[in-house]
């Protein structure tokens, strides 16, 4: 299955035309997206659909990289923690051109580089595997730290799940991160309120979130993880606060847009049907 | 008439690790070091004092220590990873799976003071596990260096290799037991001794002590052949199946437990292509209290045991 892919975003554009842009890229590749879960049967498609304008925004607009020369030593780096949403990550690197977009359609068919989980090691535009949870912090503070060895300008981008911040190992990350004043880092928490089988706050409360990450010396914000306005100012202001890491607290719902999705739990991995899939697709024109 | 040999010199391999890692950060401004508030006991003071921000210590905790390594490696940096073994392979197991192994990642794990160089303070800090939970991972080198000389040449190997190493650092002191010309490899072994009856295989502090036992069995009229196998993955198949061909029995030894270690992977190799008899020599069940000096000699890790497992493998071979 093919549908229109967005491409990366010339910033020389007027904002309001890179805004137009931004906001048909991000519904093109959810629609991408949903088609990719409908042919594997398999997915994240909440996830997915909640990290969809954070990532597109990263991707299309905000990122230094070069597609064509994915190794770049100082392009960007965006760690895409909850690595279960490997299909808004495919959607979106086949977007800027990491990979031929028809690739896609092998998305965990037998023998796919595209795993449901991202392999830097098959999948261009991919800096680090992930899938079990709270890995991805961990690399992207040590790639602040390389960053900050090489006195490089490049920038580390990481989103991870809200759910996912229950795994000790972000709070260790936390702590080097706010210790070693890492301005170059970004963490951004898809903060959907839902992980895999009921809301965070009555599985092991998160909240108060940001006086968490406060406390362990980050500079926290908070935004709409669905506007993408919101998000590209926040992300060309960055870092939130000089001399420390940056916390985005992007408050996002799980399966946005689409009516029948949207904050219901049971749509973390739950695969749509024919029909279903239709009936998304019919609100995301 | 009696000669009385003069004890030989003994080395803590930490020494040997320190030398090799501030030439090496000397040599190439990539070197880094990631540790887990592990500067003493790592020897690491003088190299925080010549490079102090290329030691990064991350404080006491080690799934972040792999992960912040993982990330510098993808930053363009050679990290060397330095903290105890009981502790980094045990909490940092899945990140040495999925960020470095799976991740193809160019880091070097050296895990300090490994089996059971803790001694009295306990099974809690024994590592007597990290080569079996470790070489079950794919795209792992493991290796287990015997004195100073290995020490150094398998921490240079690991910064010339592509992917991830893991070097055990022993902190018990041992001989020296290659010759100064010796040049190890990964995945060759060593033959420090030839004989045809018997083949002693072992790595790490247990090479020394097999080859005191190889003199003890000479005593007896055995000739035993002694190989040093400090790359336990990947491993080197053609001199075990040389070994099981030409001397027909072999014991393994190492400072591990006897399940998933050295002596399995010979096993594993030994029926795989020339069954013999085998006795693995090592730890099993969690070490009761004591120096590890006391522990080696409990579990019969000394020339003496070694000498005794040997010559009743023998009686069995001869049937």
């Amino acid at each position: 299955m093919s549908t229109t892919l967005p491409r990366r975003i010339d910033r020389s554009l007027p904002r309001e035309e890179q805004l137009r842009l931004l906001v048909d890229g991000a519904r093109l590749i959810r629609r991408r997206n949903l088609a990719l879960i409908a042919e594997a049967g398999l997915g994240h498609v909440g996830g997915d659909l909640s990290a969809a304008d954070i990532v597109a925004t990263l991707f299309l607009s905000v990122l230094r990289i070069d597609p064509t020369n994915p190794t770049l030593p100082e392009r960007d780096r965006f760690v895409m923690s909850k690595g279960h949403c490997s299909g808004v990550l495919y959607t979106t690197l086949a977007s800027c051109g990491f990979f031929d977009a028809a690739l896609l359609d092998t998305y965990m068919k037998p023998l796919s580089p595209l795993n449901g989980h991202p392999d830097r090691k098959r999948v261009p535009g991919v800096e680090a595997n992930t899938g079990p949870l709270g890995h991805g912090l961990p690399i992207a503070v040590g790639m602040a730290i390389a960053a900050t060895l090489d006195g490089s300008p490049r920038r580390i981008f990481c989103l991870t799940g809200d759910g996912e911040l229950q795994e000790g190992s972000n709070w260790e990350a936390l702590m080097v991160g706010g210790h070693r004043s890492l301005d170059r880092l970004t963490v951004i928490v898809d903060r959907n309120g839902l992980q895999q089988g009921a809301p965070t706050e009555e599985t092991s409360r998160l909240e108060p979130l940001a006086d968490k990450a406060r406390a362990f010396g980050w500079a926290v914000t908070e935004v709409d993880g669905h506007d993408h306005a919101a998000l590209l100012d926040l992300f060309e202001q960055l870092p939130v606060e000089p001399g420390r890491p940056s916390f985005v607290i992007a408050h996002t719902h799980k399966g946005n847009p689409v009516s029948f999705m949207r904050d219901r739990v049971e749509w973390h991995h739950k695969v749509p049907s024919a029909d279903q899939v239709a009936a998304a697709l019919e609100e995301l024109v | 008439m009696t000669t009385i040999l003069p004890a030989p010199a003994l080395y803590d391999c930490r020494d040997a690790f320190v030398a090799t890692i501030d030439s090496l950060a000397t040599d190439d401004e990539r070197v880094v070091v990631v540790c887990n508030d592990s500067v003493g006991s790592s020897k690491l003071g003088g190299f925080q004092e010549k490079f102090p921000h290329r030691l990064i210590n991350v404080g006491i905790a080690e799934q972040v220590m792999i992960g912040v390594a993982a990330g510098l490696a993808n930053g363009g940096k050679r990290p060397f990873v330095s903290g105890a073994s009981c502790f980094l392979t045990a909490r940092g197991l899945e990140q040495i799976k999925v960020d470095l192994a799976y991740s193809n990642a160019n880091v070097t794990v050296c895990a300090m003071s490994p089996g059971v160089a803790y001694g009295e303070l306990g099974p809690t800090h024994h590592s007597l596990e990290d080569i079996s939970w470790l070489r079950a991972i794919d795209n792992l080198v493991l290796t287990v260096p015997a004195d100073p000389l290995e020490t150094e040449q398998a921490l240079r190997a690991a910064a010339e290799h592509d992917g991830p190493v893991f070097v055990r650092v022993s902190r018990m002191g041992v001989p020296s037991v290659y010759p100064a010309d010796y040049r190890f490899e990964i995945g060759r072994a060593a033959r420090l001794r030839d004989g045809t009856d018997v083949t002693l295989i072992a790595n790490g502090t247990m090479v020394s002590r097999a080859l005191d036992a190889a003199v003890l069995l000479a005593v007896d009229g055995v000739a035993a052949r002694v190989v040093s196998m400090p790359t336990v993955k990947p491993l080197d198949v053609a001199e075990i199946v040389a070994a099981a061909e030409e001397t027909g029995a072999i014991v393994t030894v190492e400072e591990h437990s006897v399940h998933g270690g050295l002596g399995s992977a010979v096993a594993e190799a030994v029926v795989a292509h020339r069954p013999v008899p085998m006795r693995i020599l090592g730890f099993s069940g969690f070490a009761p209290t004591g120096s590890a000096s006391f522990l080696l000699d409990h579990f019969g890790l000394n020339p003496a045991g070694i000498h005794a497992a040997a010559t009743h493998l023998l009686e069995r071979k001869r049937g």
